[in-house]
């Protein structure tokens, strides 16, 4: 495989990942127990789920880790494994994917609100974004997705620190975005003019957003950052807003929806297209026969 | 401007170190407790509330708002207690059974106080068995319930159903928020309320508490 930021710099088109906590959820995931807890009891099930993607024609597979910080960890008493689960998912998908796709590391938030808001201090932050990378890089990742951050103080930490030891492992990084009358903000306050700004100062090597409520607010945002910046774009779209129908969650998003309006963001120039809440592998498929149709 | 109005501007402003002493510089002033809450606290925590639901101000605001409202609360709790001020209300807040969110129970608490509620605030991941014992021991007439995921709504329905099952349906009253939760997903459960944001919760659960 020819490396990830070459071709990102070329201006390619690659296909990300679908949703991994809806599917978890599908295979038995409690709720209230958290996605990385499946990592070292189930790890067949990762396999399965990165199978499924990578049959669905993902360019780009994350793995599931976006819990996987210690800080967060320890919100369900988990943080003394944090290497074992940060190891283990990525080796579970590097076991579907082989060098047929980029085995990329999710990290989320830490869940903690940082001073003076909050009250955990920056450098607590860093130090467990720093223990959560290491672990991610020494296991072979082919570049890191710092995702669906709010803060941009948080989401910057989260960059320099896959960036501290390994200056060039890729770093894509997005934010999650409102509506709101004034424009896209996060619940932070954070414009997707900053947010750009930010996180490439940082050091990520894409930006973008996900999460969110659906591809045709996501198409608006991708627009808003392709304004403010030439940099690459990653754009990873819900399949709209879950609702419970008896019992069950349902995204309305139908895969050939979802595509339809993606073509949007190919259009945009974007970069990584993919999905996340309530994307499936019907979604993904979708996704990879509008971009190889370009 | 008036101390009151300067501690309604300094929550405003998010700032905790001036509330504390313009809160005491009120007090010593003999401007009544209940006055200072209403007038100064309550007064700014409003203006935060509304701004923040129209986007002009964030998250990261409200926090720190509060922290500044609740600066000048610890000055001013002792004093309403010996002249027993009754709040609006005492009001049981939490995230349901197997939900780990918080940030949106957490800005509902934070308006609730803002409103001159008191809040009991269980955390998240709460049994229901818990908030309903929590409700019945302290003498709560709201249980405010909260669910991110659609996985962990049903935990508010038996919640309800705890509620009528040991006679307490309309003693105690219930409302329901959340991303996936919707007025009509309150109604199928039973609950009393829904509210759809944080500041819509507060008028809601207001008119729960006064419709009695």
């Amino acid at each position: 495989m020819r490396p990830l930021l070459a071709r990102l710099a070329a201006g390619e088109r690659l296909v990300g990942d679908g949703a991994m906590g809806t599917m978890l959820f599908q295979r038995g995931l409690e709720p209230g127990r958290p996605p990385e807890s499946i990592t070292l009891s189930h790890p067949g099930v990762l396999e399965e789920i990165a199978r499924l993607y990578l049959d669905a024609g993902s360019d780009i597979l994350q793995t599931n880790t976006f819990g996987g910080s210690p800080l967060k960890l320890a919100l369900h008493g988990l943080d003394a494994e944090t290497e074992a689960i940060n190891r283990e998912a990525v080796r579970a998908v590097r076991r579907v994917a082989g060098d047929r796709a980029y085995v990329c590391a999710s990290c989320g938030p830490s869940g903690r609100l940082l001073e003076p808001y909050g009250d955990v201090s920056a450098a607590a932050v860093y130090e467990s974004f720093r223990r959560q990378m290491a672990a991610l890089l020494a296991a072979g990742v082919d570049g890191v997705i710092v995702e669906t951050m709010t803060d941009l103080a948080e989401a910057k930490l989260a960059v320099r620190a896959a960036k501290e030891d390994s200056p060039g492992i890729p770093v894509l990084a997005t934010m999650t975005f409102d509506a709101t009358p004034r424009g896209f903000f996060t619940i932070m306050g954070v414009s997707v003019e900053a947010a750009a700004a930010g996180l490439l100062e940082a050091g990520a090597d894409a930006v973008g957003s996900n999460c969110g409520s659906g591809i045709e607010q996501m198409v608006q945002v991708a627009r808003e950052f392709r304004r403010h910046t030439a940099a690459p774009l990653v754009i990873q779209a819900n399949a709209g807003l879950p609702r419970a129908v008896d019992g069950r969650t349902v995204y309305d998003e139908t895969p050939a929806f979802f595509a339809d309006r993606a073509r949007d963001l190919a259009e945009l120039g974007v970069s990584v297209i993919g999905g996340c809440c309530g994307t499936t592998p019907g979604h993904i498929a979708a996704l990879r026969a509008m971009v190889d149709g370009l | 401007m008036t101390v009151l109005a300067e501690i309604a501007d300094a929550v405003i402003q998010g700032d905790g170190p001036r509330v504390a002493p313009l809160t005491k510089q009120a007090i010593a002033a003999g401007i009544p407790p209940k006055e200072i809450l209403d007038d100064g606290l309550i007064a700014g925590m409003t203006v935060v509330g509304d701004r923040f639901r129209v986007h002009e101000i964030f998250l990261p605001d409200v926090l720190l708002a509060a922290k500044a409202m609740y600066a000048g609360m610890d000055e001013l709790k002792p004093l309403l207690v010996r002249d027993g001020i009754p709040s609006l209300g005492k009001v049981v807040i939490g995230s349901v059974r197997g939900d780990l969110h918080d940030i949106g129970k957490n800005l509902v608490g934070i308006m609730l106080k803002g409103a001159g509620f008191e809040v009991v605030d269980l955390g998240h991941d709460v049994a229901p068995e818990r908030m309903v014992q929590a409700a019945r021991e302290g003498g709560a007439t709201v249980i405010g319930m909260s669910a991110l995921l659609t996985t962990t709504m049903p935990a508010m329905r038996e919640v309800v159903e705890l509620l009528r099952v040991q006679g307490q349906g309309g003693t105690i009253r219930t409302i329901v928020g959340g991303a996936p939760v919707t007025e009509a997903f309150a109604r199928e459960i039973g609950a009393d309320a829904y509210g759809f944001d944080a500041g819509n919760a507060v008028d809601v659960v207001k008119t729960l508490v006064g419709g009695r």
